[in-house]
């Protein structure tokens, strides 16, 4: 499998790991379940990045699966944080989003649906570490202006729209701070129960 | 003796019986074989390709085709009433694929094949209408075009099809055999090959001299090669099962399809019968002409390409070796070859930089289910690399191409690609 993946590795490291691009995600460990959905929306053209959804056009929904679970199964070790540009203030705004949400906003915590370790959970909602500030906030854009969007009800872009570009970078920059558990594995299916519908993560 | 008659009667009743309802059943297998064929021949036809959009229903049309000319977007070819083609007839429907005519007269814009389309029989053309008639109707208007002044009027096709349209059935060439015959009327007919691989002119049409000679595809920019001549995709020197490998499941030990054709093999290729693609390969390989065309020459000065194609060795060592092999031989058919590959040493380079540039997959099909694809270069080297190593690969191993500039790499990186 490592062979016909060769064209994804550029961009996604060797064993999905990331690369230096800040804009390319790590895709190792996440659940397969996410990766197959980002896959089939990338092949339809639902979320859009021209390199991407020209590569998968024409492969069959069972190859797309195989792919996912080639990289859900590989497990290189997360990256050790860099050290954070942002401010202090900034930082601690963040961790307040990801660990309690804004109750006033309506803005639930990350880790209720990410789990407490930030892990993701089988087979839909994928892990949040080893991401760069970059990447996580060009996607919590990309679901405030509606350019990327998941299977209905789609939580992400109901949680997005009520952060502002603040919040953004404040979460963006605290995820980039959290240091890599030894198991860095998502938790099995059912482990909690998620506060909204999640149409990646039926019932 | 009443009774007797009576169930002499009883009997022939229900003989009379037998005999409708098997009249019956064999009418309905007879209409179910109708439409299994004209599912094929929609296939051969690629139909899907432009009636469906982009995560749309099944030929419920609407799909976006960018033109010079301005944006048409393709029919709902449905049995929809109101929005598709429920009220047709089968004569209507000959109409639009042999003559090029709504059932009310009016013309179709050409990006609709008709050109070639007129060469299908009527039997297939009832075929592919009753095929069509079966399946799930969609009411989904679709969308109007989007075409600049002057090209809106639809006066002006009268022009076009003047100059580049011939109406008529496919006519057996008796001094051929009835495989190349077949395969003749496949490619130049349902296939419609012709719509790419003939160089396009300003008026969006191709000549009938000029057919199957290869030509930039508006608005997509890849090439379409030659399909006649062997210093590009002529056949000629292809054995038929390179050739049937190729078209039925994407790849071959000569090269793997890419670009546009993937959407072809993807779409309607690869659910050709093994005797239809032998067909079409018989067909291709006799029309493919030796080269009379003399080498291309290099417009770039010899100091520049020696220092590009030396470069290009670097980066081909680093980069490419470990898959199409030190000597360019590749590991068929799955890293196809490049020495000796046409695709990569026709004259026209936008093939081989987009590909250096774009990377790809060859289709997912029924023969190849996993296909290996190549990645995609234009973030990791800079002009100057992708042109040295497509003009290390044009020119090494024996390959007759020549260098190109950093330019032309440069130029392609806006390429569309959808």
């Amino acid at each position: 499998m490592a062979a016909r993946v060769e064209a994804c590795t550029p961009c996604h490291g060797n064993k999905g790991e990331g690369t230096t691009d800040v804009y390319f995600p790590r895709l190792a460990g996440k659940p397969s379940g996410y990766l197959y959905n980002q896959l089939l929306a990338f092949r339809s053209g639902r979320r859009k990045y021209p390199p991407m959804n020209y590569l998968l056009e024409f492969l069959p929904d069972q190859y797309l699966q195989d792919m996912a679970d080639y990289f859900a199964s590989q497990h290189p070790p997360l990256p050790t944080p860099a050290a954070s540009e942002a401010s202090g203030e900034v930082l601690k705004r963040g961790e307040a989003l990801v660990t309690h949400g804004d109750v006033s906003a309506q803005i639930p915590a990350c880790a209720s649906c990410h789990g407490p370790a930030l892990l993701g959970m089988e087979p839909g909602i994928p892990g949040l570490l080893g991401l760069r500030p970059n990447y996580v906030s060009a996607q919590l854009g990309g679901w405030r202006y509606g350019t990327r969007t998941a299977k209905a009800p789609d939580c992400m872009q109901q949680v997005a729209a009520r952060l502002t570009e603040a919040d953004v970078t404040a979460v963006a920059a605290y995820l980039a701070t959290r240091p890599a558990p030894a198991n860095a594995a998502p938790v099995p299916k059912g482990s909690y129960v998620l506060p909204f519908a999640c149409g990646s993560e039926p019932e | 003796m009443t009774s007797l008659f009576t169930a002499l009667l009883r009997i022939a009743a229900l003989l009379t019986g037998i005999a409708v309802a098997s009249a019956a059943h064999a009418q309905t297998a007879a209409t179910n074989d109708i439409i299994k064929r004209g599912e094929y021949l929609a296939r051969a036809g690629d139909c899907i390709a432009c009636h469906t959009a982009p995560d749309g229903r099944t030929f419920a049309g609407s799909r976006p085709m960018p033109t010079p000319f301005g944006t048409l977007y393709s029919s709902n070819i449905t049995p929809d009433p109101e929005t598709g083609i429920g009220k047709w007839s089968a004569d209507d429907f000959y109409k639009t694929m042999h003559s090029g005519r709504f059932p009310d007269g009016g013309l179709i814009y050409p990006a609709m094949p008709f050109a070639s389309y007129t060469k299908v029989t009527r039997a297939d053309s009832d075929a592919i209408f009753a095929y069509l008639k079966s399946i799930p109707p969609v009411r989904e208007k679709s969308r109007e075009h989007d075409l600049r002044f002057p090209y809106n009027n639809r006066q002006l096709i009268l022009g076009w099809r003047t100059l580049f349209f011939t109406e008529g059935e496919y006519k057996n060439d008796p001094a051929k055999s009835a495989e190349w015959n077949r395969g003749a009327y496949l490619v130049e007919g349902l296939g419609h090959c012709g719509m790419c691989h003939s160089p396009i002119n300003a008026l969006g049409g191709t000549s009938q001299s000029d057919a199957f000679k290869g030509g930039l595809i508006p608005m997509q920019n890849w090439y379409a090669p030659s399909l006649t001549s062997n210093r590009e995709a002529g056949l000629g020197n292809w054995s038929i099962k390179d050739i049937t490998d190729l078209l039925q499941t994407g790849v071959s030990a000569r090269g793997v399809v890419y670009g546009p054709m993937a959407e072809v093999v993807h779409n309607s290729l690869q659910y050709l019968t093994d005797e239809d693609a032998r067909a079409m390969a018989v067909y291709l390989k006799g029309i493919a002409e030796g080269s009379t065309s003399s080498a291309p020459v290099s417009t770039l000065p010899t100091t520049e390409s020696s220092l590009l194609i030396s470069l290009g060795k670097t980066v081909y060592d680093k980069n490419c070796a470990s898959c199409h092999g030190a000597q360019g031989e590749g590991k068929p058919p799955h890293w196809p070859p490049l020495a000796n590959n046409q695709s990569i040493e026709m004259e026209s380079a936008v093939n081989p930089i987009r590909m250096v540039l774009n990377g790809g997959y060859p289709p997912g099909t029924n023969g190849n289910p996993r296909p290996y694809g190549m990645p995609p270069f234009a973030g990791m080297l800079s002009d100057n690399e992708v042109a040295a190593v497509v003009s290390y690969i044009r020119t090494a191993w024996g390959n007759r191409g020549t260098p190109v500039s950093a330019r032309d790499a440069n130029q392609l990186r806006s390429a569309p690609l959808d």
